[in-house]
């Protein structure tokens, strides 16, 4: 007999954690890119934790599947680990989708003011409701407790808060 | 954000939201400086940043850009990220101020 594994005293088989963590660690990429290491630009721009975090969940689900197979009278998953594998495919497709296409689809601005361009003039209302124009924002000090103009302004265009 | 306020640099935030929800933004995360409201994408058209029907229900938002002006109105430094994932660092921003006169 090659198998040296020993089956647990009841004669039950064992439940296989390797397939069930990975499945989770995989699972748990995308709400923690989300909720977390996308809070922090050495982890968003180029997720790479997160690719290493499906590297463990596919190393833990990898060796529970080749368990299952290879022990089935000691180990428990030979169609549950599979269909967690799928699935956790799904959630690599998912985030390699969101992360290396989806937030790459932003039109060219062509048009946009280049370096030596006028900045077109807009007024446009603050959180306080007051109209503030641009040619306004360059010549009136900064509030706050800075005395003097300000050397200029940044404008920052950005996809709104949702 | 603070280290460009004391370069001299104002920094202003413009997108779709309404002035409502930016004073939200800006209570939940704590910015103290300038945020603009362009509910119907006017000035993000002039700018030509109109990403169309890229926002929630379809609504146009802007793509993500950012821009130093100097006082006399000139584009001195520029960013059009090509993910909206990567933005400029305060770093990128304060190195594209030593442009200024």
């Amino acid at each position: 007999m090659t198998n040296q594994e020993k089956v647990s005293g009841d004669g039950k088989r064992k439940w296989n954690w390797r397939i069930w963590s990975g499945f989770l660690l995989a699972v748990a990429v995308v709400p923690g890119y989300i909720l977390f290491l996308a809070r922090f630009p050495i982890t968003r721009n180029t997720p790479w934790a997160s690719w290493l975090m499906f590297a463990a969940a596919g190393g833990l689900l990898w060796t529970g599947i080749r368990r299952a197979f290879a022990n089935p009278e000691v180990y428990r998953g030979k169609v549950v680990g599979p269909i967690l594998a799928v699935l956790s495919l799904g959630a690599v497709a998912l985030f390699a989708f969101a992360t290396l296409y989806a937030s790459r689809q932003l039109p060219a601005a062509a048009g946009a003011p280049a370096v030596g361009d006028k900045a077109p003039e807009f007024a446009l209302a603050d959180t306080n409701g007051r109209m503030l124009a641009l040619s306004m924002l360059l010549s009136e000090p900064m509030p706050g407790m800075q005395a003097g103009k300000p050397r200029g302004v940044l404008l920052v265009f950005y996809r709104g808060y949702w | 954000m603070s280290e460009l306020e004391q370069r001299g640099v104002r920094p202003v935030a413009i997108s779709v939201d309404s002035p409502e929800e930016s004073a939200a933004l800006c209570e939940k995360a704590g910015y103290t400086y300038t945020f603009l409201s362009d509910p119907k994408a006017e000035v993000i058209r002039r700018y030509h940043l109109l990403h169309q029907g890229a926002g929630v229900d379809g609504k146009d938002i802007a793509r993500p850009a950012e821009f130093l002006v100097d006082t006399s109105g000139v584009v001195r430094w520029r960013n059009l990220t090509e993910d909206f994932r990567v933005r400029a660092t305060p770093e990128d921003v304060l190195k594209g101020a030593q442009l200024l006169p």
